[in-house]
């Protein structure tokens, strides 16, 4: 076990530097910023002295190690738009993403007994409308969901407001919306827009968890003993679906936060991924680069943590890696 | 194929597996809905130059004062009827609608074809030739499938910057790695079957095992995930274009037409994003339930 996860600690470490290098020297290749930092009427001595300035007149393999020994010291250069560290507008930003996918994806949990039923009675009517309403539901464009759900619920019933986060309260640093009326309002739609997508995953996921346990020696064992249908559904069926379940859960919170770029775009919600889309736009290289970094960061361990965790619930898993 | 033959009423039919496969696709009434839906998108969508309306990148055809006309409405100048109203630039919504698809249909299956065929080779040379190969292809698949699409793709984007054949590489990039994953799967058992050992010891060459031998009997799943992507493919490029790093203006998928009218939706003028988005909602859906059906039919193990 503590050797599987030094190896994997190593292969993430490879991992980040190989994306911080990709991502690095991809966005290098996109233009040159000083052309949107000085004025057009600039003259060449005054570009030099910028490029040399920012350090673009070096070689892109020492402007890459220089960003890399910043970036290890959490200095990832500042936005070209507001002057402010890019580190830092990014971790701003940061709550209020995690708060809309933490909500979208606890409201995804109504997938799993959905996901039960439709794998209990594979051929009833309901479980082919389950089915078929997950298929809509993951396959769908999520900015499309967004659009449907403002234009029902915002134009044509004017109950739930389209755009921006609302009312917030600050508990430390931190901003909130979750403990206002209002907070929650305006977090229905965008949370139920991404969480719809994963609901729709969770059903499918269960659903064949539940069609791979339910043949089992034990479920049949349990039946024989005469125990109570609701006793082998709670106990017996649910304890085994748990694995995958919690897997996908902790692979899709991190495409949950990806995606969060999208719906962020929709509602106007002042996360980080509005701010990504935004500076990808104007061409704010600083802040591409940094959220990309900890993007790689933050699903490079997502993934380690959910391989340690799938380990310690499932034994058979760790036997696998002792051999 | 083989020729069909007469078939006697009392004897055991042998089908080829086509005609099973045929006979299987049409018993589910929702997949056979979802075929002819495909089929109703996309002949407009490919006729669009002969049948829409109005030209709507004819910026001369346009008249100013025919902007946001809503639905079923005359204009007064063309004497057009639109029956999907215009937008704020005056085109015909419906016309609009039919252009967009084909960019939309155009992008996704030209890359998907491409990412089809990288990423079959890589796949069926990955599990072939196995060892350090196989380890290094996989390693690069499993790191790319660990990144949500949506950011690889915005990253490609952000790189290359916007155009049609840009989108469609970055499709390619993001797309690749799903089928070379699939179809690696599928070949490392079929690599060990019996006619394969046999091709081996023909000692006929490792290119004709692989294309004439492995391939056509890894094409199944293949089918299944190419059919399933192509929605995806959509999906994805309607939603770059909607965050305005997709297509270009000039050429505006149906990602481009929702996120035109997005502004005039919140005023009311619902038809001007309802109406592509209706239509992309129509496309993604059929093509999925084709692709849910076949994938009952050709792998019910492999599936995703």
């Amino acid at each position: 076990m503590p050797v599987f996860i030094i190896n994997r600690l190593f292969q993430a470490l490879g991992v980040i530097l190989v994306m911080s290098v990709l991502v690095f020297v991809g966005l290098y290749l996109i233009g040159d910023p000083t052309s949107m930092l000085v004025s057009p009427e600039a003259t060449e001595i005054e570009r030099q002295a910028l490029r040399k300035a920012l350090g673009l007149d070096q070689s892109i393999w020492l402007q890459y190690l220089t960003f890399l020994g910043n970036a290890a010291q959490g200095d990832f250069g500042r936005s070209f738009l507001t002057g402010q560290p890019a580190l830092q507008l990014i971790i701003e930003r940061m709550p209020a993403t995690v708060e809309l996918v933490i909500v979208a994806m606890t409201f995804s949990v109504v997938g799993v007994p959905l996901g039960i039923l439709a794998g209990l009675r594979p051929k009833a009517p309901s479980s082919k409308a389950i089915m078929t309403g997950s298929i809509l539901g993951f396959s769908l464009p999520n900015f499309w969901i967004g659009l449907m759900l403002i234009m029902l619920f915002a134009v044509y019933l004017g109950v739930l407001p389209a755009s921006a986060r609302g009312e917030t309260v600050n508990v430390g640093p931190v901003a909130f919306s979750i403990l206002t009326i209002d907070g929650w309002q305006h977090l229905a739609l965008p949370a139920l827009t991404l969480g719809l997508a994963k609901a729709a995953l969770m059903i499918r996921v269960t659903r064949a968890a539940t069609r791979e346990v339910l043949p089992m020696d034990y479920i049949k064992f349990a039946r024989a003993k005469g125990l109570r249908p609701s006793r082998i559904l709670n106990v017996h069926l649910l304890k085994n679906i748990l694995i995958p379940i919690i897997t996908v859960a902790g692979l899709e919170f991190g495409q949950a936060i990806a995606f969060a770029v999208v719906t962020e775009s929709v509602f106007s919600w002042p996360g980080m991924g509005k701010l990504l889309i935004d500076s990808i736009i104007t061409l704010d290289r600083p802040v591409v680069v940094a959220y990309l970094i900890m993007m790689v960061f933050f699903l490079v361990i997502l993934n380690l943590v959910v391989d340690i965790l799938y380990m310690a619930i499932d034994p058979s898993a760790r036997e696998k890696v002792r051999d | 194929m083989s020729t069909p033959t007469t078939v006697l009423p009392t004897t055991t039919v042998e089908e080829s597996p086509f005609r099973r496969f045929v006979v299987q696709f049409r018993e589910n009434k929702l997949a056979m809905a979802g075929l002819i839906l495909m089929i109703l998108l996309a002949i407009p969508a490919f006729g669009a130059p002969w049948i829409a309306p109005q030209n709507p990148y004819d910026i001369g055809a346009l008249d100013i004062l025919d902007s946001q006309m809503p639905p079923g409405s005359v204009a007064e100048v063309s004497g057009i009827t639109h029956w999907l109203g215009t937008d704020s630039q005056a085109r015909d919504v419906l016309s609009a609608v039919l252009y967009g698809m084909r960019t939309s249909l155009l992008v996704a299956f030209l890359s998907v074809t491409v990412s089809l065929l990288i990423g079959s080779t890589v796949g069926l040379c990955a599990a072939y030739f196995g060892g350090w190969l196989d380890a290094l292809l996989m390693r690069i698949v499993d790191i790319q499938l660990s990144f949500p699409a949506i950011l690889v793709a915005l990253v490609m984007l952000s790189v290359l910057g916007q155009g049609l054949d840009k989108v469609i590489i970055a499709l390619i990039i993001v797309q690749w790695a799903y089928f070379a994953r699939t179809v690696r799967g599928t070949a490392l058992v079929e690599r060990n079957r019996e006619y394969v050992l046999a091709a081996r010891c023909l000692s006929l060459g490792w290119r004709r095992i692989i294309a004439r031998h492995l391939l056509p009997n890894c094409l199944p799943p293949l089918i299944v995930i190419a059919t399933i992507d192509l929605a995806n493919a959509i999906a994805l490029e309607a939603t770059l274009s909607f965050l305005g790093v997709g297509v270009p203006v000039t050429q505006p998928s149906l990602g481009m037409l929702i996120a035109n009218g997005f502004e005039f939706m919140l005023s009311g003028q619902y038809w001007i994003s309802f109406f592509p988005g209706i239509a992309l909602a129509l496309a993604i859906v059929g093509i999925n339930l084709v692709g849910d059906h076949l994938r009952d039919i050709l792998n019910p193990r492999n599936a995703l």
